[in-house]
Protein backbone atom coordinates (compact mmCIF):
# COMPACT_ATOMS: atom_id res chain seq x y z
CA UNK A 1 0.00 0.00 0.00
CA UNK A 2 2.82 2.35 0.84
CA UNK A 3 4.55 1.61 -2.42
CA UNK A 4 1.39 2.28 -4.39
CA UNK A 5 0.92 5.64 -2.67
CA UNK A 6 4.55 6.50 -3.29
CA UNK A 7 4.41 5.69 -6.98
CA UNK A 8 1.13 7.56 -7.35
CA UNK A 9 2.55 10.65 -5.69
CA UNK A 10 5.66 10.54 -7.89
CA UNK A 11 3.49 10.35 -10.98
CA UNK A 12 1.42 13.30 -9.81
CA UNK A 13 4.50 15.34 -8.95
CA UNK A 14 6.17 14.67 -12.27
CA UNK A 15 3.00 15.38 -14.22
CA UNK A 16 2.57 18.65 -12.35
CA UNK A 17 6.16 19.66 -12.99
CA UNK A 18 5.81 18.87 -16.70
CA UNK A 19 2.69 21.00 -16.94
CA UNK A 20 4.46 23.89 -15.23
CA UNK A 21 7.31 23.58 -17.68
CA UNK A 22 4.89 23.52 -20.63
CA UNK A 23 3.24 26.65 -19.27
CA UNK A 24 6.59 28.40 -18.97
CA UNK A 25 7.57 27.45 -22.52
CA UNK A 26 4.21 28.73 -23.68
CA UNK A 27 4.78 32.06 -21.97
CA UNK A 28 8.05 32.36 -23.79
CA UNK A 29 6.92 31.39 -27.25
CA UNK A 30 3.38 32.61 -27.74
CA UNK A 31 3.09 35.66 -29.98
CA UNK A 32 0.74 37.88 -28.07
CA UNK A 33 -0.02 38.91 -24.52
CA UNK A 34 -3.49 37.37 -24.38
CA UNK A 35 -2.29 34.01 -25.64
CA UNK A 36 0.46 34.05 -23.05
CA UNK A 37 -2.20 34.75 -20.46
CA UNK A 38 -3.97 31.56 -21.52
CA UNK A 39 -0.78 29.55 -21.19
CA UNK A 40 -0.02 30.77 -17.70
CA UNK A 41 -3.47 30.62 -16.23
CA UNK A 42 -4.32 27.12 -17.36
CA UNK A 43 -1.01 25.34 -17.11
CA UNK A 44 0.10 27.04 -13.93
CA UNK A 45 -3.05 26.30 -11.96
CA UNK A 46 -3.22 22.73 -13.21
CA UNK A 47 0.45 22.08 -12.55
CA UNK A 48 0.19 23.60 -9.09
CA UNK A 49 -2.84 21.46 -8.28
CA UNK A 50 -1.11 18.27 -9.38
CA UNK A 51 2.08 19.04 -7.47
CA UNK A 52 0.11 19.83 -4.33
CA UNK A 53 -1.92 16.65 -4.65
CA UNK A 54 1.28 14.67 -5.01
CA UNK A 55 2.68 16.28 -1.87
CA UNK A 56 -0.55 15.54 -0.01
CA UNK A 57 -0.14 11.86 -0.81
CA UNK A 58 3.39 12.05 0.53
CA UNK A 59 2.31 13.78 3.68
CA UNK A 60 -0.29 11.37 4.92
CA UNK A 61 -2.90 12.34 7.51
CA UNK A 62 -1.37 15.16 9.52
CA UNK A 63 -1.25 18.91 9.94
CA UNK A 64 0.95 19.06 6.87
CA UNK A 65 -1.90 17.78 4.74
CA UNK A 66 -4.26 20.38 6.17
CA UNK A 67 -1.85 23.15 5.25
CA UNK A 68 -1.39 21.74 1.77
CA UNK A 69 -5.14 21.58 1.30
CA UNK A 70 -5.36 25.19 2.42
CA UNK A 71 -2.72 26.12 -0.11
CA UNK A 72 -4.58 24.24 -2.81
CA UNK A 73 -7.78 26.09 -1.96
CA UNK A 74 -6.01 29.46 -2.02
CA UNK A 75 -4.32 28.78 -5.34
CA UNK A 76 -7.49 27.65 -7.03
CA UNK A 77 -9.13 30.92 -6.10
CA UNK A 78 -6.33 33.41 -6.46
CA UNK A 79 -4.77 32.09 -9.65
CA UNK A 80 -7.69 32.68 -12.00
CA UNK A 81 -8.67 35.89 -10.21
CA UNK A 82 -5.26 37.44 -10.71
CA UNK A 83 -5.31 36.45 -14.37
CA UNK A 84 -8.80 37.88 -14.78
CA UNK A 85 -7.72 41.16 -13.21
CA UNK A 86 -4.70 41.20 -15.50
CA UNK A 87 -6.86 40.73 -18.58
CA UNK A 88 -9.25 43.47 -17.43
CA UNK A 89 -6.38 45.87 -16.84
CA UNK A 90 -4.87 45.10 -20.24
CA UNK A 91 -8.20 45.65 -21.97
CA UNK A 92 -8.63 48.92 -20.17
CA UNK A 93 -5.10 49.93 -21.12
CA UNK A 94 -6.20 49.50 -24.72
CA UNK A 95 -3.88 46.62 -25.45
CA UNK A 96 -5.22 45.06 -28.62
CA UNK A 97 -4.98 41.33 -29.26
CA UNK A 98 -3.25 40.25 -32.43
CA UNK A 99 -5.88 39.08 -34.87
CA UNK A 100 -4.94 36.95 -37.82
CA UNK A 101 -6.20 38.89 -40.84
CA UNK A 102 -5.93 36.03 -43.25
CA UNK A 103 -8.96 34.26 -41.84
CA UNK A 104 -11.32 37.25 -41.66
CA UNK B 1 13.37 12.46 -6.75
CA UNK B 2 12.12 15.70 -5.31
CA UNK B 3 15.27 17.07 -6.87
CA UNK B 4 13.96 16.45 -10.36
CA UNK B 5 10.80 18.36 -9.60
CA UNK B 6 12.69 21.27 -8.09
CA UNK B 7 15.09 21.40 -11.03
CA UNK B 8 12.17 21.48 -13.45
CA UNK B 9 10.55 24.26 -11.47
CA UNK B 10 13.83 26.19 -11.51
CA UNK B 11 13.97 25.89 -15.29
CA UNK B 12 10.42 27.19 -15.48
CA UNK B 13 11.40 30.15 -13.27
CA UNK B 14 14.32 30.92 -15.56
CA UNK B 15 12.03 30.89 -18.60
CA UNK B 16 9.62 33.19 -16.82
CA UNK B 17 12.48 35.55 -16.04
CA UNK B 18 13.33 35.74 -19.74
CA UNK B 19 9.78 36.82 -20.41
CA UNK B 20 10.01 39.35 -17.58
CA UNK B 21 13.07 40.93 -19.16
CA UNK B 22 11.86 40.81 -22.72
CA UNK B 23 8.10 41.32 -22.51
CA UNK B 24 7.37 44.39 -24.55
CA UNK B 25 4.48 45.65 -22.49
CA UNK B 26 4.17 46.11 -18.74
CA UNK B 27 1.42 43.49 -18.60
CA UNK B 28 3.80 40.81 -19.82
CA UNK B 29 6.06 41.59 -16.93
CA UNK B 30 3.23 41.48 -14.42
CA UNK B 31 2.24 38.13 -15.86
CA UNK B 32 5.78 36.85 -15.53
CA UNK B 33 6.00 38.08 -11.94
CA UNK B 34 2.75 36.34 -11.05
CA UNK B 35 3.91 33.12 -12.66
CA UNK B 36 7.27 33.24 -10.87
CA UNK B 37 5.40 33.81 -7.63
CA UNK B 38 3.35 30.65 -8.08
CA UNK B 39 6.43 28.68 -9.08
CA UNK B 40 8.33 29.90 -6.04
CA UNK B 41 5.51 28.78 -3.78
CA UNK B 42 5.64 25.31 -5.26
CA UNK B 43 9.40 25.16 -5.08
CA UNK B 44 9.39 26.15 -1.42
CA UNK B 45 6.82 23.46 -0.67
CA UNK B 46 8.85 20.82 -2.52
CA UNK B 47 12.06 21.99 -0.82
CA UNK B 48 10.31 21.66 2.50
CA UNK B 49 9.52 18.05 1.80
CA UNK B 50 12.98 17.43 0.43
CA UNK B 51 14.75 18.63 3.56
CA UNK B 52 12.16 17.16 5.89
CA UNK B 53 11.10 20.49 7.39
CA UNK B 54 7.37 20.99 7.24
CA UNK B 55 7.66 24.53 8.63
CA UNK B 56 8.34 25.72 5.11
CA UNK B 57 4.67 25.32 4.33
CA UNK B 58 3.94 28.39 6.44
CA UNK B 59 6.20 30.37 4.15
CA UNK B 60 4.49 28.96 1.08
CA UNK B 61 1.07 29.91 2.45
CA UNK B 62 2.23 33.47 3.10
CA UNK B 63 3.64 33.72 -0.42
CA UNK B 64 0.40 32.65 -2.03
CA UNK B 65 -1.53 35.39 -0.30
CA UNK B 66 1.13 38.05 -0.67
CA UNK B 67 1.80 37.49 -4.36
CA UNK B 68 -1.93 37.64 -5.02
CA UNK B 69 -2.32 40.97 -3.24
CA UNK B 70 0.80 42.31 -4.91
CA UNK B 71 -0.47 41.43 -8.40
CA UNK B 72 -3.81 43.05 -7.70
CA UNK B 73 -2.06 46.17 -6.41
CA UNK B 74 -0.01 46.53 -9.58
CA UNK B 75 -3.07 46.17 -11.72
CA UNK B 76 -5.10 48.68 -9.79
CA UNK B 77 -2.31 51.23 -9.97
CA UNK B 78 -1.91 50.71 -13.70
CA UNK B 79 -5.65 50.64 -14.34
CA UNK B 80 -6.33 53.83 -12.41
CA UNK B 81 -3.55 55.64 -14.24
CA UNK B 82 -4.74 54.56 -17.64
CA UNK B 83 -8.30 55.48 -16.75
CA UNK B 84 -7.34 59.01 -15.74
CA UNK B 85 -5.24 59.57 -18.85
CA UNK B 86 -7.87 58.32 -21.29
CA UNK B 87 -10.73 59.85 -19.29
CA UNK B 88 -12.82 56.74 -19.29
CA UNK B 89 -13.09 56.21 -15.51
CA UNK B 90 -16.81 56.43 -15.07
CA UNK B 91 -18.69 56.21 -11.86
CA UNK C 1 22.99 18.53 -4.96
CA UNK C 2 21.74 21.51 -3.03
CA UNK C 3 24.73 23.46 -4.29
CA UNK C 4 23.16 23.32 -7.72
CA UNK C 5 19.99 24.99 -6.51
CA UNK C 6 22.07 27.55 -4.61
CA UNK C 7 24.13 28.42 -7.66
CA UNK C 8 21.15 28.62 -9.96
CA UNK C 9 19.24 30.87 -7.56
CA UNK C 10 22.23 33.16 -7.08
CA UNK C 11 22.73 33.32 -10.82
CA UNK C 12 19.10 34.27 -11.35
CA UNK C 13 19.44 36.91 -8.64
CA UNK C 14 22.44 38.42 -10.36
CA UNK C 15 20.70 38.50 -13.72
CA UNK C 16 17.64 40.14 -12.19
CA UNK C 17 19.88 42.70 -10.51
CA UNK C 18 21.47 43.60 -13.82
CA UNK C 19 18.08 43.88 -15.48
CA UNK C 20 16.83 46.19 -12.73
CA UNK C 21 19.76 48.49 -13.31
CA UNK C 22 19.41 48.53 -17.07
CA UNK C 23 15.68 49.06 -17.44
CA UNK C 24 14.23 52.48 -17.90
CA UNK C 25 10.56 51.95 -17.19
CA UNK C 26 10.04 52.27 -13.46
CA UNK C 27 6.92 50.14 -13.31
CA UNK C 28 8.87 47.28 -14.84
CA UNK C 29 11.61 47.86 -12.28
CA UNK C 30 9.01 47.60 -9.52
CA UNK C 31 7.88 44.21 -10.81
CA UNK C 32 11.47 43.04 -11.13
CA UNK C 33 12.12 44.13 -7.54
CA UNK C 34 9.27 41.92 -6.43
CA UNK C 35 10.76 39.01 -8.36
CA UNK C 36 14.12 39.73 -6.75
CA UNK C 37 12.56 39.52 -3.30
CA UNK C 38 10.90 36.22 -4.16
CA UNK C 39 14.18 34.77 -5.37
CA UNK C 40 16.08 35.88 -2.30
CA UNK C 41 13.37 34.44 -0.08
CA UNK C 42 13.83 31.10 -1.88
CA UNK C 43 17.55 31.41 -1.24
CA UNK C 44 16.89 31.88 2.45
CA UNK C 45 14.72 28.79 2.43
CA UNK C 46 17.54 26.79 0.86
CA UNK C 47 19.89 28.18 3.52
CA UNK C 48 17.48 26.88 6.19
CA UNK C 49 16.74 30.34 7.59
CA UNK C 50 13.01 29.97 7.93
CA UNK C 51 12.13 33.10 9.90
CA UNK C 52 14.12 35.34 7.60
CA UNK C 53 12.50 33.78 4.55
CA UNK C 54 9.05 34.42 5.99
CA UNK C 55 9.87 38.04 6.71
CA UNK C 56 11.41 38.54 3.28
CA UNK C 57 8.37 37.02 1.62
CA UNK C 58 5.88 39.11 3.55
CA UNK C 59 7.73 42.40 3.29
CA UNK C 60 9.78 42.26 0.11
CA UNK C 61 7.29 40.67 -2.23
CA UNK C 62 4.24 42.33 -0.71
CA UNK C 63 4.38 45.63 1.09
CA UNK C 64 7.59 46.89 -0.47
CA UNK C 65 6.35 46.31 -4.02
CA UNK C 66 3.03 47.94 -3.28
CA UNK C 67 4.68 51.03 -1.81
CA UNK C 68 7.17 51.33 -4.67
CA UNK C 69 4.26 51.13 -7.09
CA UNK C 70 2.34 53.76 -5.16
CA UNK C 71 5.39 56.04 -5.33
CA UNK C 72 5.85 55.48 -9.05
CA UNK C 73 2.19 56.24 -9.56
CA UNK C 74 2.67 59.55 -7.79
CA UNK C 75 5.80 60.51 -9.68
CA UNK C 76 6.96 59.90 -13.20
CA UNK C 77 7.08 56.66 -15.10
CA UNK C 78 10.44 56.78 -16.80
CA UNK C 79 13.88 57.08 -15.38
CA UNK C 80 15.52 60.36 -16.28
CA UNK C 81 18.81 60.24 -18.15
CA UNK C 82 21.81 60.74 -15.85
CA UNK C 83 23.41 64.10 -16.10
CA UNK C 84 27.02 63.05 -15.58
CA UNK C 85 29.17 60.22 -16.81
CA UNK C 86 29.25 57.35 -14.37
CA UNK C 87 32.97 56.72 -14.71
CA UNK C 88 34.12 58.04 -11.32
CA UNK C 89 31.35 56.32 -9.33
CA UNK C 90 32.12 53.11 -11.19
CA UNK C 91 35.78 53.29 -10.17
CA UNK C 92 34.85 53.96 -6.53
CA UNK C 93 32.39 51.06 -6.48
CA UNK C 94 34.84 48.64 -8.05
CA UNK C 95 37.59 49.64 -5.63
CA UNK C 96 35.32 49.27 -2.58
CA UNK C 97 33.94 45.96 -3.85
CA UNK C 98 37.41 44.58 -4.45
CA UNK C 99 38.50 45.61 -0.96
CA UNK C 100 35.45 43.94 0.58
CA UNK C 101 35.97 40.72 -1.35
CA UNK C 102 39.61 40.73 -0.30
CA UNK C 103 38.41 41.11 3.27
CA UNK C 104 36.18 38.04 3.06
CA UNK C 105 39.12 35.83 2.20
CA UNK C 106 40.14 35.97 5.82
CA UNK C 107 36.77 35.05 7.24
CA UNK C 108 36.06 31.54 8.57
CA UNK C 109 34.35 29.07 6.30
CA UNK C 110 30.60 29.07 6.01
CA UNK C 111 29.12 26.94 8.78
CA UNK C 112 32.43 26.32 10.51
CA UNK C 113 31.63 25.18 14.05
CA UNK C 114 34.82 26.64 15.50
CA UNK C 115 34.15 30.14 14.21
CA UNK C 116 33.84 32.71 16.99
CA UNK C 117 30.25 33.58 16.11
CA UNK C 118 29.17 30.02 16.80
CA UNK C 119 30.96 29.61 20.08
CA UNK C 120 30.19 32.16 22.72
CA UNK C 121 26.72 33.65 23.00
CA UNK C 122 25.10 31.40 20.41
CA UNK C 123 26.05 28.26 22.31
CA UNK C 124 24.58 29.56 25.53
CA UNK C 125 21.33 30.58 23.82
CA UNK C 126 20.95 27.18 22.18
CA UNK C 127 21.80 25.43 25.38
CA UNK C 128 19.67 27.42 27.79
CA UNK C 129 16.53 28.00 25.76
CA UNK C 130 14.74 24.71 26.53
CA UNK C 131 15.32 25.08 30.25
CA UNK C 132 14.82 28.82 30.64
CA UNK C 133 12.10 29.60 28.15
CA UNK C 134 10.73 26.37 26.78
CA UNK C 135 9.87 27.43 23.22
CA UNK C 136 11.08 25.44 20.27
CA UNK C 137 11.83 28.38 18.01
CA UNK C 138 15.19 29.66 19.20
CA UNK C 139 14.96 32.71 16.95
CA UNK C 140 11.89 33.86 18.85
CA UNK C 141 13.50 33.18 22.20
CA UNK C 142 16.56 35.20 21.27
CA UNK C 143 14.57 38.00 19.69
CA UNK C 144 11.88 38.34 22.29
CA UNK C 145 13.54 37.30 25.50
CA UNK C 146 17.31 37.27 25.53
CA UNK C 147 17.54 40.33 23.32
CA UNK C 148 14.19 41.83 24.18
CA UNK C 149 15.62 45.28 24.73
CA UNK C 150 16.93 45.40 21.15
CA UNK C 151 13.52 44.43 19.87
CA UNK C 152 11.98 47.27 21.87
CA UNK C 153 14.35 49.57 20.02
CA UNK C 154 13.29 48.07 16.71
CA UNK C 155 9.62 48.62 17.42
CA UNK C 156 10.37 52.20 18.38
CA UNK C 157 12.20 52.66 15.10
CA UNK C 158 9.17 51.43 13.19
CA UNK C 159 6.98 53.75 15.21
CA UNK C 160 9.29 56.65 14.37
CA UNK C 161 9.08 55.75 10.69
CA UNK C 162 5.32 55.93 10.94
CA UNK C 163 5.52 59.35 12.54
CA UNK C 164 7.93 60.46 9.83
CA UNK C 165 5.56 59.42 7.07
CA UNK C 166 2.68 61.12 8.84
CA UNK C 167 4.69 64.30 9.15
CA UNK C 168 5.79 64.30 5.52
CA UNK C 169 2.74 63.01 3.71
CA UNK C 170 -0.10 63.57 6.08
CA UNK C 171 -3.47 62.38 5.06
CA UNK C 172 -5.97 64.27 3.01
CA UNK C 173 -9.33 63.80 4.63
CA UNK C 174 -11.48 64.21 1.58
CA UNK C 175 -14.96 62.84 1.69
CA UNK C 176 -14.89 61.86 -1.97
CA UNK C 177 -15.09 58.15 -2.54
CA UNK C 178 -12.09 57.13 -4.60
CA UNK C 179 -13.52 54.43 -6.81
CA UNK C 180 -11.58 54.17 -10.05
CA UNK C 181 -12.95 52.13 -12.95
CA UNK C 182 -16.58 51.20 -13.14
CA UNK C 183 -18.07 48.95 -10.48
CA UNK C 184 -19.15 46.31 -12.94
CA UNK C 185 -15.58 45.47 -13.75
CA UNK C 186 -14.57 44.81 -10.18
CA UNK C 187 -17.18 42.19 -9.32
CA UNK C 188 -14.84 39.21 -9.41
CA UNK C 189 -12.21 40.99 -7.41
CA UNK C 190 -14.71 42.13 -4.80
CA UNK C 191 -16.12 38.68 -4.26
CA UNK C 192 -12.69 37.17 -3.90
CA UNK C 193 -11.52 40.00 -1.64
CA UNK C 194 -14.47 39.45 0.66
CA UNK C 195 -13.72 35.74 0.69
CA UNK C 196 -10.05 36.12 1.46
CA UNK C 197 -10.02 39.09 3.79
CA UNK C 198 -11.01 37.16 6.96
CA UNK C 199 -8.71 34.30 5.98
CA UNK C 200 -5.73 36.60 5.70
CA UNK C 201 -6.45 38.20 9.06
CA UNK C 202 -6.86 34.79 10.66
CA UNK C 203 -3.62 33.65 9.13
CA UNK C 204 -1.88 36.73 10.51
CA UNK C 205 -3.10 35.84 13.99
CA UNK C 206 -1.88 32.27 13.49
CA UNK C 207 1.58 33.48 12.47
CA UNK C 208 1.63 35.80 15.46
CA UNK C 209 0.83 33.28 18.14
CA UNK C 210 2.49 30.30 16.52
CA UNK C 211 5.76 32.16 16.37
CA UNK C 212 6.96 30.28 19.41
CA UNK C 213 6.89 26.92 17.67
CA UNK C 214 7.33 27.68 14.00
CA UNK C 215 8.47 30.54 11.86
CA UNK C 216 6.62 33.71 12.62
CA UNK C 217 6.41 36.38 15.25
CA UNK C 218 5.22 39.91 15.58
CA UNK C 219 6.81 41.55 12.55
CA UNK C 220 5.62 39.07 9.97
CA UNK C 221 2.16 38.92 11.49
CA UNK C 222 1.81 42.69 11.42
CA UNK C 223 2.75 42.83 7.76
CA UNK C 224 0.32 40.07 6.81
CA UNK C 225 -2.42 41.79 8.78
CA UNK C 226 -1.80 45.04 6.93
CA UNK C 227 -1.78 43.20 3.61
CA UNK C 228 -5.30 41.94 4.28
CA UNK C 229 -6.55 45.48 4.73
CA UNK C 230 -4.67 46.62 1.66
CA UNK C 231 -6.47 43.94 -0.33
CA UNK C 232 -9.76 45.28 0.96
CA UNK C 233 -8.76 48.83 0.06
CA UNK C 234 -7.74 47.76 -3.44
CA UNK C 235 -11.06 46.06 -4.11
CA UNK C 236 -13.46 48.49 -2.49
CA UNK C 237 -11.71 51.83 -2.66
CA UNK C 238 -9.97 53.87 -0.04
CA UNK C 239 -13.17 55.46 1.22
CA UNK C 240 -14.71 52.15 2.21
CA UNK C 241 -11.46 50.99 3.75
CA UNK C 242 -11.50 54.17 5.80
CA UNK C 243 -14.87 53.17 7.20
CA UNK C 244 -13.56 49.77 8.17
CA UNK C 245 -10.43 51.00 9.88
CA UNK C 246 -10.30 54.77 10.34
CA UNK C 247 -7.13 56.77 10.28
CA UNK C 248 -7.56 57.92 13.85
CA UNK C 249 -7.71 54.34 15.03
CA UNK C 250 -4.50 53.57 13.19
CA UNK C 251 -2.71 56.42 14.84
CA UNK C 252 -3.75 55.17 18.26
CA UNK C 253 -2.83 51.60 17.38
CA UNK C 254 0.62 52.72 16.35
CA UNK C 255 1.32 54.10 19.79
CA UNK C 256 -0.53 51.41 21.74
CA UNK C 257 1.77 48.68 20.43
CA UNK C 258 4.91 50.36 21.68
CA UNK C 259 3.16 51.16 24.95
CA UNK C 260 2.24 47.51 25.48
CA UNK C 261 5.83 46.47 24.98
CA UNK C 262 7.21 49.06 27.37
CA UNK C 263 4.42 48.35 29.85
CA UNK C 264 5.53 44.73 30.09
CA UNK C 265 8.98 45.97 31.00
CA UNK C 266 7.72 48.36 33.64
CA UNK C 267 5.35 45.72 35.02
CA UNK C 268 8.23 43.34 35.52
CA UNK C 269 10.08 46.12 37.34
CA UNK C 270 7.08 46.71 39.57
CA UNK C 271 6.96 43.00 40.38
CA UNK C 272 10.50 43.07 41.64
CA UNK C 273 12.61 42.10 38.65
CA UNK C 274 14.59 44.15 36.18
CA UNK C 275 13.26 45.89 33.07
CA UNK C 276 11.85 43.28 30.66
CA UNK C 277 12.67 40.39 32.94
CA UNK C 278 9.75 38.13 32.14
CA UNK C 279 10.51 35.57 34.80
CA UNK C 280 8.71 37.50 37.48
CA UNK C 281 5.44 37.90 35.57
CA UNK C 282 4.01 34.64 36.82
CA UNK C 283 4.63 32.14 39.59
CA UNK C 284 6.52 29.75 37.37
CA UNK C 285 9.47 31.33 35.53
CA UNK C 286 8.84 29.45 32.31
CA UNK C 287 5.19 30.48 32.28
CA UNK C 288 6.32 34.02 32.94
CA UNK C 289 8.57 33.86 29.90
CA UNK C 290 5.75 32.55 27.73
CA UNK C 291 3.42 35.26 28.93
CA UNK C 292 5.99 37.97 28.39
CA UNK C 293 6.85 36.79 24.88
CA UNK C 294 3.21 36.54 23.88
CA UNK C 295 2.35 40.03 25.06
CA UNK C 296 5.30 41.75 23.48
CA UNK C 297 4.77 39.94 20.19
CA UNK C 298 1.21 41.24 20.26
CA UNK C 299 2.51 44.76 20.81
CA UNK C 300 4.98 44.43 17.96
CA UNK C 301 2.30 43.10 15.63
CA UNK C 302 -0.09 45.94 16.42
CA UNK C 303 2.50 48.63 15.80
CA UNK C 304 3.81 47.10 12.58
CA UNK C 305 0.33 46.63 11.13
CA UNK C 306 -0.71 50.16 12.01
CA UNK C 307 2.45 51.73 10.57
CA UNK C 308 2.19 49.80 7.31
CA UNK C 309 -1.40 50.86 6.88
CA UNK C 310 -0.62 54.47 7.72
CA UNK C 311 2.10 54.53 5.09
CA UNK C 312 -0.25 52.98 2.56
CA UNK C 313 -3.05 55.45 3.35
CA UNK C 314 -0.59 58.31 3.17
CA UNK C 315 0.61 57.34 -0.29
CA UNK C 316 -2.71 56.43 -1.82
CA UNK C 317 -4.66 59.38 -0.50
CA UNK C 318 -2.31 61.75 -2.29
CA UNK C 319 -3.13 60.44 -5.71
CA UNK C 320 -5.30 62.75 -7.84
Amino acid sequence: MDLVLDILSWILLLAGAIFLLIGAIGVLRFPDFYTRLHAVSICDTLGAGLVLLGLILQGGLSLVTVKLLLMFYFMIFTGPTAVHALAEAALQGKLKPVIDDRES
Amino acid sequence: MFIIVSVVILIAIALGLVRAFRGPTLYDRVLAANMIGTLTVLMVAVLGFMTGRPEFLDIALVYVLISFVSTIAVLRVVASRSSTTTDSGGR
Amino acid sequence: MEYLIDIVLLGLLMITGFAIVRMKSLLAVAMLTSIYSLLSASLFVVLDAVDVALTEAAIGAGISTILILATVALTSDEEKAPRHTPLLPLIVVIATGAALIYGTLDMPHYGDPTAPVHRYAAQSYLHDTPADIGVSNVVTSVLASYRGYDTLGEVTVIFTAGIGVLALLGYRTRRRNIQGPGIRKLVVLRVIAKLFFPLILLFALYVLFHGDYGPGGGFQAGVIFATGFILYALAFGLGNAQRVIPHQLLRSMMAVGVLIYAAVGIESMLLGGKFLEYRVLADDPVTGQHLGIMIIELGVGITVAAVMLIIYYGFVSRRD
